[in-house]
């Protein structure tokens, strides 16, 4: 039923009737409709504006948080990095400066024998010869005959000539005597400089090692004096980080799903294959199962040799418990892995099986291949018996994924806090201009009355001129005042 | 080692919860129609068996049954069978089932009748007791019913969710003079099917069964 059928007189007249009260109600209510209106924009305004800023806060807080593990990870990256450092230095040092002493005895010993060789080699020039004093004091004799005199000196001269053809070949043997111990010094000497080469190359290494331990220390304090330019740093590189983890794992995961294909048919034959868990086939998951315990043997293996650090229980065990740990982990991963070898051989025979009765199905004969078969058997075997032992690896990979995955999800986390900061604080800047926005439409409706009101308001006003102030009587203002 | 009680505790209805008790074998009748005018035929039937038999997986069950003058009988079942779960003990048994089935190939006589609804009946109970999940009626046949005298088969049938899929029907001669036969016959044994709580549909082109094992 039409309303205006209610009331009284044509509806052609009460339409703009209605409008015109409907107006003045309005014009009427204004001031609380807009004291409303701003009321709950504001209170809107001021919800959304403090949701922002707790979201700032928090996000804040998630920022600081990631920016406290990418620095504790880093720093005990460096620290890794340094720990290794040293223990290459100890090996080092154990390796090449433990026969440090032997050597040093060898050394000093051929030495002693170079320089003995040495003294021994030391040219002894002839005697001088005794004879020219002789020759003088004949010389200088006064009265003798000079036939004499000649026949001494002849003597003599042959007496020397004997002598000095003896001292001769007496210094020529002694001479041949010193360079043939100089001759046997020469292996001394080389042997001499290939031990001081050897020491020289491993003071080099010593040297190159330090210098890499001078590198990360000073990578170290870097971090620690100028902590933003390490948490940029460190967070360009987990990102790099996680994209290759994530790479080197999708092809882990597709060595798995070749490693699950290999070994799912042959399961059914021990499992059967008409039982379900779930929805998945028995003989599919007990192969899921096998191949989760590989990684999983391969993890601990991993985490023995102290290669990862997943698991600080396992981290944290004593040298003996640890490498026992090892070992048990690499057992069961060998057993698995030839397991996994004879599934892969019964998965030929069953595949050669099925191909044989399709065959025999489809109305052909069955053929039967002889040695060519043996190829991809051996191949199926020997990859089944590898693949478990490649998976182990899979630990590396998994360990820069997981680290690097936080410091990504604690950014992505910041980016959507800010996100949501931002469109809160839009909002709330929405909310109060609509609500002025709704007071301009509300006076746009009444716009007529608010015209009129303008118009009183505005009119001069006339004041009687018997109630006139007279200038004097006007009570002065402000700082006048009291004055 | 509170704890881990605890988790355990909580993790154990997830596990057993979970199981799903529905079966996911699949079961399948073969009914080849062995009526006089539908003998000839019978080496399309032979294909389509061996075709099941390469198709089916270890664990489903297969029958073969033939529609002759009363077919609501144990011994018109020529071979049925559960495959074993492991696939070389199903590979044999899907050999000897073979072997069985040339034998009644090589062997079979025409019948005077057929009796397509007492082969439905044999069927569905067969697939009832085998439990299993997806159970499928393959018939082999014009679909023609012809019943001798005595023999009553016109009350509903009880489907129990069979499918049907009526194979290789031809146009007899009467339908090639009035085709609507055709139509009316396949409509019928539709409705009863349906009727029934079943399914029912028509391959004619045998291409096609291939993907309808596959679903």
């Amino acid at each position: 039923m039409n309303t205006l059928s209610l009331l009284p007189g044509p509806p052609a007249l009460m339409v703009p009737l209605l409008l015109v009260l409907l107006v003045v109600l309005l014009y009427v209510g204004r001031r609380q409709a807009h004291n409303a209106v701003r009321a709950a924009s504001r209170a809107i305004a001021d919800a959304l504006r403090l949701a922002s800023r707790s979201i700032l806060q928090a996000e804040e807080r998630v920022q600081q948080r990631n920016r406290e593990v990418l620095l504790a990870s880093g720093a005990e990256a460096a620290e890794q990095e340094l720990e290794r450092e040293f223990q290459r230095v100890e090996a080092a040092v154990q390796r090449d400066l433990q026969n440090y002493p032997a050597l040093h005895r060898n050394m000093a010993d051929m030495v002693l024998k170079l320089d003995e060789d040495y003294q021994k080699s030391a040219d002894a020039p002839p005697t001088p010869p005794e004879w020219i004093q002789a020759v003088t004091a004949i010389s200088e004799l006064p009265k003798v005959d000079d036939s004499l005199k000649a026949s001494i000196l002849q003597e003599i001269k042959r007496a020397v000539e004997t002598q000095h053809t003896q001292a001769m070949d007496e210094y020529r043997k002694q001479s041949q005597e010193r360079h043939s111990l100089l001759q046997k010094m020469m292996p001394h000497w080389r042997k001499l400089r290939r031990n001081l080469t050897s020491v020289d190359k491993q003071i080099t290494n010593l040297t190159t090692r330090a210098q890499a331990i001078d590198k990360q220390i000073t990578e170290y304090e870097a971090m620690r004096s100028a902590p933003e330019q390490a948490v940029a740093r460190l967070t360009s590189s987990s990102l790099t980080q996680f994209v290759i983890a994530g790479l080197v794992m999708v092809i882990a995961v597709g060595g798995a799903m070749i490693n699950f294909n290999l070994i799912a048919l042959p399961m059914s034959e021990m499992v059967g294959g008409g039982s379900y868990i779930g929805s998945f086939k028995t003989s599919d998951v007990a192969a899921l199962v096998i191949i989760l315990v590989e990684i999983a043997m391969g993890l601990f293996l991993m985490e023995a040799l102290r290669i990862t650090r997943l698991f600080p229980l396992i981290a944290g065990l004593d040298d003996r418990q640890r490498i026992r740990l090892a070992w048990v982990a690499f057992s069961i991963l060998f057993l698995l892995a030839g397991v996994e070898s004879a599934l892969a051989f019964m998965r030929d025979q069953i595949a050669a099986d099925l191909a044989a009765l399709r065959q025999t199905l489809a109305g052909a004969e069955a053929v039967t291949d002889g040695g060519a078969s043996l190829i991809p058997m051996v191949g199926q075997m020997v990859l089944g018996f590898i693949l478990p032992f490649a998976l182990t690896f899979i630990a590396i990979p998994l360990e820069s994924f997981v680290q690097s995955g936080r410091t990504l999800l604690g950014l992505l986390l910041t980016s959507v806090l800010r996100a949501v900061a931002v469109i809160f604080r839009i909002s709330g800047y929405v909310a109060l201009q609509l609500g002025k926005f709704i007071n301009g439409v509300y006076d746009l409706l009444i716009f007529p009355l608010l015209w009129v009101e303008e118009k009183v308001h505005n009119r001069p006003v006339t004041v009687p001129a018997a109630e006139e102030v007279k200038p004097e009587e006007v009570v002065p203002k402000g700082k006048g005042a009291k004055a | 080692m509170k704890r881990l009680i605890f988790g355990l505790l909580l993790a154990a209805p997830l596990v057993f919860g979970c199981a799903d008790s529905t079966s996911h074998s699949r079961a399948v009748v073969l009914l080849i129609d062995t009526s006089g005018t539908y003998t000839g035929e019978i080496q399309k039937a032979q294909a389509i068996a061996n075709y099941l038999l390469a198709t089916l997986q270890p664990g489903d069950s297969l029958a073969i049954a033939r529609i002759d003058t009363g077919s609501f009988s144990e011994k018109d079942i020529i071979q049925k069978i559960t495959f074993d779960g492991r696939p070389s003990a199903s590979s044999q048994q899907k050999r000897a089932f073979k072997e069985k089935l040339d034998n009644f190939v090589k062997t079979v006589k025409p019948s005077g009748y057929t009796d397509i609804t007492g082969g439905m009946i044999q069927a569905v109970d067969y697939l009832t007791e085998t439990g299993a999940g997806k159970r499928t009626i393959f018939v082999f046949s014009d679909m023609e019913e012809e019943l001798a005298k005595g023999y009553v088969r016109d009350f509903p049938l009880e489907m129990n969710g069979c499918e049907v899929v009526a194979l290789n029907v031809p146009n007899l001669r009467k339908d090639i003079m009035d085709p609507r036969k055709y139509k009316n016959r396949l409509q019928e044994w539709e409705k009863r099917v349906v009727d029934g709580g079943g399914e029912f549909r028509v391959v004619n082109d045998l291409d096609r069964l291939e993907r309808l094992l596959g679903s």
